[in-house]
């Protein structure tokens, strides 16, 4: 993409088309021009020049603060988007730190005859970037190095003889330092060709230390493996969906994804494995993305479950300016291999549990469906631990004392009439309710965990009372007095007896 | 649970005969059961008395998981469930945002028959629970065999679709053998106010590790100035 900060400049202003505009950005001895607009390229500015060299070019240039924070977020999102075509891409050099590099790298081994073969393919990307409004330059070659080149050089389509095509290119499409270009190209080496001829241990020796001229040479024409990043050996179980035209009507999403589901649930048996998390991403006509993702208990594979589980979250998803592909895709999967739940249709108890937490998961939040996990602990707060309900719970043996059904969150203040310094309570006002204490049993003291809380923590001593009515509390009180950690001790109440 | 019906007290409980214990319980007592799980509705006579938890807790079988929807308020106002202070440790709870949410994941926890109950909590008396929410908890319920406590704390007796319900408030506990100054079993003022196929009736019981007994000093009081609720 070489015109893209300019170009996503170009959206969100108000600037005739052909006004000389500069894109600037803060170089070391003052304002460097970062992209230019045709009309400025017309009137002698250059990318890289200063801004006082254009200026005195042409002094009606208007300059403008670049971006380049926002040209990396844009290129993220392309990235995304580009996904539409295969499920492997990666964002090339970091368009925010050095600007002009931005570019994406997929991997489309085994992809291009979904799009009609590599020109079909290599057409299909430059519509849809021109359709955004952006300038893409498309190649498409065996190796990244050379892909990279082509790209930026020569875009075309590169058969298995990379060398031939990539031969007459200068030498700086071998991603080489700049440095060792200009040496380069001093010694009158300034073709790739040129470069080939020259023995390799020569280069060697003359290069060795800075990057290697002979590695990057060896990239380029293949000899030397360079992964993209972003590979995975196993790529994740996906389906995809193409739309003719791009639907805007807020079903589409559930459709689709009813259309989606069986070819997902196929994948998945095929290769054994049930989804833990998966998503739902929708395309969008102007390079944005939408994506609703949710996660189950148990790894699942059965349609009905799934597609109830995204159903609600597909709904809704915005089309703004309509949806043109859909992608179903587990970024979460376990093994699961083929089982039978049983004869009769009658689900067996730990599944339909799991499908139950997974329901009300979605619906509810994560956070809102909880098992008790234990954490070994004295005090009761941190001892009656919740994770979620999708997370496994591991035994944990507890302090085995009477403890209250009902916990407040938070320990409420009250206030307590009892014998000092650490005798009984006799009545206590919790919520502007007195109440009189009529049996109580304690203290059970729980000192402070002095190895994670601060050194003025107070100990605690708990109280089960008992009410005239008979309600059963538990109580306590905080610290004693002169313990050297704070003033009076206060009373808290704590928990409520079934 | 107790098995088999030992007495019924209450409105009859005049007429039973109470048998003095050495610790001051009396008969053992049967809870009056539908004769298939379905749902129960429970109010606390006083919202912040958690003593019903104990009359619930004692009557759910622990050989599957629980679940427990409380909505926010109720977990504001009397606190979260405390899973040490419960004989199952087996359990799911929800944290639903208001009473709808928390009707919702009853119904869905209801239609399942992997649990071994579904309670859940509302406060106050929220709009959406009417009599058409607790019919489809109780039909849900019948269809699938779960029994399901819809408890209110704080509410209003109004039109309900459930076929047992309860009005209880904790009691006095019994005399504590090794320390008289000290709470000993917890015990219960328990009100069936309404119930299909079953008597109204008003019972003090304590609970002792497996069984309810009949109070014995609360057994044969005098009914009638008691007030009588019905829905």
């Amino acid at each position: 993409m070489p015109n893209l900060a300019i170009e996503r400049w170009a959206k969100s202003a108000s600037f005739a088309p052909d006004a000389p505009v500069v894109l600037t950005l803060e170089g070391p001895h003052g304002p460097i021009v970062h992209a230019v607009t045709k009309a400025a390229a017309e009137r002698g500015a250059r990318v890289g020049a200063r801004l006082t060299d254009a200026r005195a070019l042409d002094p009606a240039l208007t300059a403008i603060p670049g971006d380049p924070a926002a040209d990396g977020a844009l290129v993220e999102r392309l990235a995304q988007w580009a996904g539409r075509w295969s499920p492997l891409v990666e964002v090339d050099g970091d368009p925010s730190r050095l600007p002009g590099t931005g570019g994406l790298r997929l991997d489309v081994t085994g992809v291009a005859h979904l799009f009609g073969g590599e020109p079909g393919l290599v057409r299909d990307i430059r519509h849809r970037f021109a359709k955004t409004g952006l300038t893409s330059r498309v190649a498409i070659a065996p190796t990244a190095a050379a892909a990279w080149a082509l790209s930026r050089h020569a875009p075309c389509i590169c058969g298995p003889d990379v060398a031939a095509r990539v031969a007459p290119l200068h030498v700086s499409a071998l991603q080489l330092d700049p440095g060792i270009v200009r040496t380069l190209e001093r010694l009158g080496l300034k073709t790739v060709a040129a470069l080939i001829g020259v023995p390799r241990l020569a280069l060697a020796r003359r290069f060795r230390g800075a990057e290697d001229v002979v590695e990057a040479f060896d990239r380029a024409l293949g000899r030397k493996p360079e992964p993209l990043t972003a590979i995975g050996t196993d790529p994740p179980p996906r389906a995809l969906l193409k739309l003719e035209e791009p639907a805007t009507h807020p079903e589409a999403a559930s459709q689709a994804l009813e259309r989606l589901i069986p070819a997902f649930v196929r994948e998945l048996e095929d290769r054994r494995l049930g989804a833990r998390r998966l998503s739902l991403t929708g395309y969008r006509v102007d390079g944005s993305v939408a994506v609703a993702s949710v996660a189950t208990a148990i790894p699942s594979r059965e349609p009905r479950h799934l597609q109830r589980l995204l159903a609600d979250k597909a709904a809704t998803l915005n089309p703004e300016f309509g949806f043109d592909a859909f992608a179903l895709s587990a970024e979460w999967t376990e093994d699961l291999g083929a089982a039978q739940e049983s004869l009769v249709e009658e689900p067996s108890g730990t599944r339909e549990l799991a499908r139950l937490v997974d329901r009300l998961t979605v619906k509810l939040g994560p956070r809102a469906v909880q098992r008790p996990q234990a954490v070994e602990s004295y005090l009761p707060e941190r001892a009656s631990g919740w994770i979620s309900a999708l997370a496994k719970t591991e035994p944990v043996a507890l302090p085995s004392a009477q403890r209250p059904q009902r916990l407040l969150d938070r320990p409420e203040a009250i206030d307590v009439i009892y014998a000092t310094p650490e005798g009984m309570p006799r009545r206590f006002m919790w919520r502007r309710a007195i109440h009189d204490i009529a049996r109580v049993e304690g203290p059970e003291r729980i000192a402070p965990e002095w190895w994670r809380q601060p050194s003025s923590a107070r100990l605690r001593d708990y109280y089960r009372v008992e009410d005239a009515d008979g309600r059963r509390y538990w109580i306590y009180r905080e610290g004693l007095i002169g313990d050297g950690r704070g003033g009076l001790p206060a009373w808290f109440i704590h928990g409520l007896f079934g | 649970m107790a098995a088999g019906l030992a007495l019924v007290a209450g409105d009859e409980s005049r007429a039973a005969k109470i048998h003095q214990l050495p610790n001051g319980l009396g008969e053992r007592w049967r809870v009056p059961a539908p004769p298939s799980p379905t749902l129960s509705e429970l109010f606390s006579v006083h919202p912040r008395d958690g003593g019903w938890a104990g009359f619930l807790l004692a009557q759910v079988a622990a050989d599957k998981p629980l679940l427990w929807v409380q909505d926010r308020m109720a977990i504001l106002e009397s606190g979260r469930i405390h899973p040490p202070g419960l004989a199952t440790r087996d359990l799911i709870h929800v944290e639903a945002r208001d009473a709808r949410d928390a009707l919702w994941a009853m119904e869905e926890g209801v239609r399942c028959s992997c649990l071994s109950a579904v309670v859940g909590e509302l406060w106050g008396d929220p709009k959406a629970l009417d009599f058409i929410a607790t019919r489809r908890l109780a039909v849900a319920s019948e269809r699938s065999g779960t029994p399901c406590w819809l408890v209110r704390l704080g509410g209003q007796v109004n039109l309900s679709g459930a076929r047992m319900r309860w009005q209880v408030a904790s009691a006095p506990s019994l005399l504590n053998d090794l320390d008289p100054r000290s709470p000993g079993l917890p015990a219960w003022d328990l009100e069936l106010f309404r119930a299909r196929g079953h008597p109204p009736g008003r019972w003090s019981i304590a609970h002792e590790a497996d069984r309810f007994h009949l109070v014995a000093e609360s057994g044969d009081r005098t009914l009638g100035e008691e007030r009588q609720l019905r829905a």
